[in-house]
């Protein structure tokens, strides 16, 4: 104990100095399973997001945002990939965070359970659920352990496209003809809060806030970040003519900052808690492919076996 | 050649020779699309995500050459998005739904093979675009080869399960192949003008690599006496390519005057 | 609510290959990441397609991730403090007259 005192004193000292912990560095038991948890949620958010767009792919309206969406979902499947990898560091494998994610044990973004209804849909989850990302990304770009910090630096460049090409719908279809106006601030509607709740509950509510922070796994709080993205995406709407969906919505010449509403926490915690609108169809999406490549996973590894060419054994 | 100096005779076959190029490529790009989020593995997800976007990208230039060809001013998303199913000139082997992930290995396989040896003579179309666009379509399709191929060769040798589904795939698409060779006035035209690709002596060819392939991958060479189907080239399709359409054209179909 | 009939009692994910890219000739190759695949060869294609989706690289090694040996953090100590002292490595360490060039 007295032991595991000292190196707890040496690790928090290493993460205060703005060192990166890398896979094979003492940690705290706690920090390893908080980082799991976190990162493994992360990844799954990525492989679940790819569903809600990949809907409009094989009807997206000009080959060139056909072209743009398909690059975009295919990148999700990327970073899930970059960030399973990631966590894999940690002694956790692939196998185990897809059974959590399959049985419904893990989870993943909340917003994912939400359906995409028009193509107007596309453009905004572009502009805001990918705005949000990015402001919790680049958060996370510093994060102290180093296999994560790196996969987000690796994301958030690949990322820049998606917001804008989001954005460049959104001001296509809001200077366009009256359904497709009508089809966008519907969207705008839709989206705005469960957006804002992306970013977790308030401070107070987030009982694993306290030793993110302190371990610089979270650089800033929850409600810190969803300011910052109020902040940024506000006037980005008034610029192409749209309407936030919150009548307390003001600007204080004070601090500068947007003012919002409350969001509906009791919405939060239900879709969460397994009742959304599409949280049934996401997951059997996921098990269905998942099953129905079970065959293929298995012949690849059986022609390895059988022919010597199993890492162990790789030329 | 540029689009001003096609000789007039050799426009309208070379319109026509452009959509049976594109629509290949968009109806195959738009059945790999379809894979996006719903692959067996995720390493596997990604890469059929990026033969689709070859497959569209080659689709998009082949059409916009199309545009040029024919001097109607119609773009590449015109003819993607209001030509009717009977207007369209693919094979039929493209627009067969996509299956089982070994289905569409095989659709991929028998179908890059082909393009290895056509995209190969294509360079040297007196048609400098064509040419232009086949070099750089030779290269991508590559690798769509040495994808398709390792795959074959894995899940034929696999478990018995997946030997058994991928031969049943390559006997159900063996009797789409034959169209692959088709060839009518619109190739005779453009081929005494150096434009288009003899096609015929590409077929055996295309049958050794196939059957190389197949022995690797411990498959049987399907029986070489079954129906061949034909009818893609002049617009005689399946039932699935009005599917595909109905939902591929619907949003530029139903709001004709918006522009996205 | 899931069961365990839902997944597959023996998934394999296949085993991971750690993957070093090299985006230009005359540069190092780097560790880019992981993939996981049955064999070299696909885990080569992986590789591409996973980590070079945006052009830019030249070449590309996967190793077996179980292949890597590496150091552990109880070697920090005596695997490379003893650099530290050796100064006579680095060329600030030597006098020599003023004015000589070229050395």
């Amino acid at each position: 104990m007295a032991e595991d005192n000292g190196k707890l004193e040496r690790f928090e000292a290493r993460i205060n100095a703005g060192e990166k912990i890398e896979p094979k560095d003492w940690m705290p038991e706690r920090y390893r399973q908080q980082l799991i948890r976190m990162m493994s949620q992360h990844a799954h958010s990525e492989v679940v997001g790819m569903l809600p767009e990949g809907n409009w792919i094989t009807r997206a309206p000009s080959l060139r945002r056909k072209m743009v969406l398909l690059a975009k979902v295919q990148d999700e499947a990327g970073h899930g990939h970059y960030l399973y990898s990631a966590t894999e560091t940690l002694g956790v494998t692939r196998e185990e965070m897809l059974e959590k994610l399959l049985s419904g044990k893990a989870k993943y973004s909340n917003i994912f359970n939400y359906p995409t209804l028009t193509w107007a849909d596309i453009g905004v989850i572009g502009w805001l659920v990918d705005g949000a990302a990015i402001v919790n990304q680049t958060m996370l770009a510093k994060t102290s352990y180093g296999p994560y910090s790196r996969a987000m630096i690796r994301i958030c460049k690949e990322e820049n496209f998606h917001k804008k090409q989001g954005y460049e719908i959104v001001a296509t279809m809001a200077r366009g003809t009256p359904a497709q106006r009508k089809m966008v601030q519907d969207a705008l509607n839709r989206w705005w809060w469960p957006t804002l709740m992306m970013f977790g509950p308030h401070d107070k509510d987030s009982p694993n806030s306290g030793d993110l922070l302190r371990w610089k796994v979270k650089l800033k709080t929850n409600d810190e970040l969803r300011q910052r993205f109020v902040d940024i995406t506000v006037p980005q709407a008034h610029a192409v003519g749209l309407t936030i969906p919150d009548p307390e919505l003001r600007y204080n010449e004070e601090t500068g900052h947007w003012e919002f509403g409350e969001i509906d926490w009791d919405e939060f915690w239900r879709v969460i808690r397994g009742n959304g609108p599409c949280n049934k169809e996401r997951l059997a999406a996921r098990r269905k492919a998942h099953q129905e490549g079970a065959w293929v996973r298995a012949a690849a590894e059986a022609y390895a076996r059988k022919h010597g060419r199993e890492p162990g054994k790789a030329a | 050649m540029s689009a001003q100096n096609i000789a007039p005779e050799l426009q309208q076959p070379l319109f026509e020779y452009l959509l049976r190029l594109g629509d290949d490529r968009l109806i195959l790009g738009h059945r790999l699309s379809e894979w996006c989020g719903h692959g067996p593995i995720l390493e596997e997800d990604i890469a059929l995500a990026n033969l689709a976007l070859d497959c569209i990208g080659q689709a998009s230039v082949l059409l916009k050459e199309a545009g040029t060809v024919e001097g109607q001013g119609r773009s590449e998303d015109d003819l993607a998005y209001f030509r009717d199913a009977i207007d369209f000139r693919n094979l039929l082997l493209v627009e067969l739904p996509k299956g089982d992930f070994g289905f569409t290995i095989v659709r991929q396989f028998l179908f890059s093979t082909f393009s290895y040896f056509f995209l190969e003579k294509l360079q040297q179309s007196a048609h400098k675009p064509l040419a232009g666009i086949a070099a750089k379509t030779f290269k991508e399709n590559l690798y769509h080869l040495r994808h398709s191929r390792k795959w074959l060769v894995v899940l034929g040798d696999g478990t018995e399960e997946s030997h058994q589904r991928v031969q049943n795939a390559l006997d159900e698409l063996w009797g789409y192949t034959e169209e692959m060779f088709y060839m009518d006035q619109v190739d005779e035209a453009l081929m005494n003008a150096g434009i288009a690709v003899d096609l015929q002596p590409l077929k055996e060819q295309w049958l050794s690599m196939v059957r190389e392939a197949l022995q690797e991958a411990t498959l049987e060479l399907p029986d070489p006496d079954v129906y061949q189907h034909q009818g893609g080239r002049t617009g005689f399709h399946t039932e699935h390519l009005g599917h595909l359409l109905a939902e591929m054209q619907i949003l530029p179909r139903s709001y004709p005057d918006a522009r996205w | 609510m899931a069961t365990e009939k839902n997944v597959p009692e023996q998934d394999t994910q296949w085993p991971r290959w750690e993957v070093f890219v090299q985006e230009k000739t005359g540069e190092p190759h780097q560790h880019a990441g992981s993939v996981h695949a049955p064999d070299g060869e696909l885990a080569l294609q992986n590789a591409r397609d996973v980590y070079a989706r945006r052009g830019k690289v030249y070449s590309i090694w996967v190793v077996p991730a179980e292949h890597i040996v590496a150091t552990s953090p109880s070697d920090q100590g005596p695997f490379f403090d003893p650099a530290e002292d050796k100064i006579f490595r680095y060329p600030h360490f030597y006098k020599v007259p003023r004015g000589v060039k070229n050395l």
